[in-house]
């Protein structure tokens, strides 16, 4: 959208690693506010890694990220003396203070900012669908239950699944059990919504009312991250679309320049695969 | 025997009425044919051969006179039998709960990433796993002469408060504590078990919703964890209730203790051994109908449609019966199948 709207998402050198093998080598993204981001990439890119660094279900090994300012995992303490000693040696300061690990506690204040809808759903199968939109909002954020179901209610419609409120998700069909996943991390008003390819779990039939509840989203300007496999819903939807091969963004752009005119031959290889 | 032959079976009946046309009289469909059920002698024969045996055996409970049913009668009911059956619910119920209690903390323990909690936790359950509860029952008879007395204090310091150990515990007491700590142990492993045959999905679920720790693990994580824990807490609990006859070393008047004073006054062994054996029988049958309804409590959500009761069973039976006899009066044999079927 407008080039002035200010960062939302900042994922700034990001590695990671799970024993050797290193997952994500050095990963640069921005995100603005009510921007529609989809990255693309083959699997064992990190491109679903990445995303779960966000709201940091993986701790980073280095680098950093932050939503809306604010430092995901860590918190930053100014250590004086560090400080004076860098400023001392004209340093600007990148080395003074400290990183502080948070607390579980914190982390998870933190997680009630960042929505996630998972590949495989993980609604809570012994919760009624109205009961799993309501939990977090009410045990997380300590909203009034009454509040919350109204709010929950409301988010049903939306989806189009108001009808299903009591029942269980094992009686729903898969893009319907999709569908109350969004609504669910909806429930608690997140600044950004991470979706890890929503839509690989589906049957192709059911795959079109998942990627509309999404689209919707986007057009009342959802900060959204989109891991998938849906070309033609990147270039419909995404304000970026983000190339991701071996652990590092190899291209980024408008879905017009990425997808159509790609610059990197990496790009081109996998596109011509799978459009 | 032969009942289940003359049940007309699904869309037997060549007399179609309905919607279908009626079949030309030399019509080759097959669907239009008589089904004649396939026949299973050597079946029948088996079932008739355990009849037999089964009826010699209550022919013999009934005529033996030495089962004596007649000093059955006169204490299975009796005041002190009574009494002793109370004793042994008592212990059952606070050996379950406590013992429950203390062996989900013991799981998560072990579950946690400390490796102190961790370790504690391992080395209790080997260590009470490894000591045949009898022995260890006694052990805790014989509490004050490993600790006389009992107090509270800074570790390794003074103490505040102290108390004679025999007279805070009680006999009671003790058998509770070991039947406890005996429990726990087995607990433990159950609920841990349950804990992680849990999807790992659920956990990140809720975690990236930021719900609470603890709220994860009572709203999230333990009630999907019945589903596995439930069934095997159900054998542990009726072991546990029979377990309870060990106590008898300890002089307490539970059911086996006070059946053995019993035939030790009066000789009539079989007849008191028969009146513990109808208890326990009771007991643990009451203790499974609970566990069935426990369970079918715990299945919200994962089943599509959850199956019937046996009284559900039960009553549809008796309406499908009532409405196949009503249906025979009429003059119109129906082509649908009888909805017995589809209970599931």
């Amino acid at each position: 959208m407008s080039e002035t709207s200010e960062v939302m998402v900042d994922v700034h050198g990001v590695h990671k690693s799970f024993g050797p093998l290193e997952v994500l080598r050095g990963v640069d993204l921005q995100v603005r506010a009510g921007e529609v981001t989809v990255i693309l990439g083959p699997s064992g890119s990190g491109k679903s890694t990445l995303l779960r660094t966000i709201n940091h279900l993986e701790k980073v090994s280095r680098g950093w990220i932050s939503i809306d300012g604010e430092l995901i995992g860590y918190r930053r303490s100014e250590d004086r003396r560090a400080a004076r000693r860098a400023s001392a040696e004209g340093g600007g300061g990148r080395r003074a203070g400290k990183l502080h690990e948070l607390k579980e506690k914190d982390v998870l204040k933190q997680r009630t900012h960042i929505g996630f809808v998972f590949q495989n759903f993980n609604l809570f199968p012994h919760l009624t669908v109205l009961e799993n939109l309501v939990e977090a909002p009410v045990s997380a954020l300590r909203r009034p239950r009454r509040e919350a179901e109204e709010t929950a209610r409301r988010l049903l419609d939306r989806v189009g699944l108001a009808d299903r409120a009591d029942a269980y998700p094992r009686q729903l069909s898969g893009g319907q059990q999709q569908r109350v996943a969004i609504a669910r991390a909806l429930a608690l008003e997140p600044k950004v919504l991470l979706f890890d390819e929503p839509t690989s779990a589906l049957d192709p039939e059911l795959v079109g009312e998942v990627l509309d509840v999404i689209k919707d989203l986007a057009r009342t300007g959802t900060t959204m991250i989109v891991v998938t496999h849906e070309i033609g819903f990147a270039r419909e939807v995404a304000d970026t679309v983000v190339f991701m091969d071996g652990g590092v963004v190899v291209e980024q752009g408008p879905p017009a320049a990425v997808l159509d005119d790609p610059q990197q031959e990496r790009t081109r290889a996998f596109l011509s695969k799978v459009l | 025997m032969t009942s289940t032959t003359d049940a007309a079976p699904p869309g037997a009946t060549s007399s179609g009425t309905g919607p279908e046309p009626p079949p030309a009289p030399h019509d080759p469909d097959p669907a239009s044919l008589r089904v004649v059920p396939a026949r299973h002698y050597a079946r029948w024969a088996a079932a008739v051969a355990v009849v037999v045996l089964v009826a010699q055996f209550a022919h013999g409970l009934a005529t033996n006179p030495v089962w004596e049913w007649g000093v059955f009668r006169d204490y299975v009911l009796s005041e002190t039998i009574v009494e002793a059956v109370w004793v042994t619910l008592q212990l059952t119920a606070y050996a379950t709960v406590l013992g429950f209690l203390l062996g989900t903390v013991l799981a998560f323990m072990r579950l946690s990433r400390s490796p102190v909690l961790q370790t504690v936790a391992w080395t209790y359950i080997w260590i009470f796993r490894s000591i045949p509860m009898i022995v260890q029952l006694v052990f805790w008879f014989n509490l004050s002469a490993l600790y006389e007395e009992l107090g509270v204090g800074i570790p390794f310091g003074p103490v505040f408060w102290s108390v004679d150990s025999n007279s805070l515990l009680g006999t009671i007491g003790a058998a509770v504590i070991g039947l406890t700590l005996h429990q726990a142990a087995y607990a433990a492993e159950i609920v841990r078990g349950g804990v992680v045959s849990v999807d790992h999905g659920q956990l990140e679920a809720a975690a990236a919703l930021g719900i609470p720790r603890l709220r994860q693990i009572r709203r999230i994580v333990l009630p999907q964890a019945m589903r596995a824990i439930l069934p095997t807490a159900g054998n542990e609990i009726i072991g546990l209730l029979k377990g309870t006859s060990v106590v008898y070393v300890m002089a307490i008047g539970e059911l086996f203790y006070q059946v053995q004073v019993i035939y030790g006054r009066n000789g009539r062994v079989i007849p008191l051994l028969l009146v513990a054996t109808a208890w326990y029988v009771v007991l643990t049958s009451l203790l499974s109908a609970a566990q069935y309804y426990v369970e079918r409590r715990y299945a919200r959500g994962a089943n599509r449609t959850p199956p019937p009761t046996p009284f559900q069973r039960a009553r549809r039976f008796l309406r499908d019966l009532r409405a196949a006899a009503a249906r025979r009066t009429e003059p119109v044999v129906p082509r649908k199948p009888l909805p017995l079927g589809d209970s599931r």
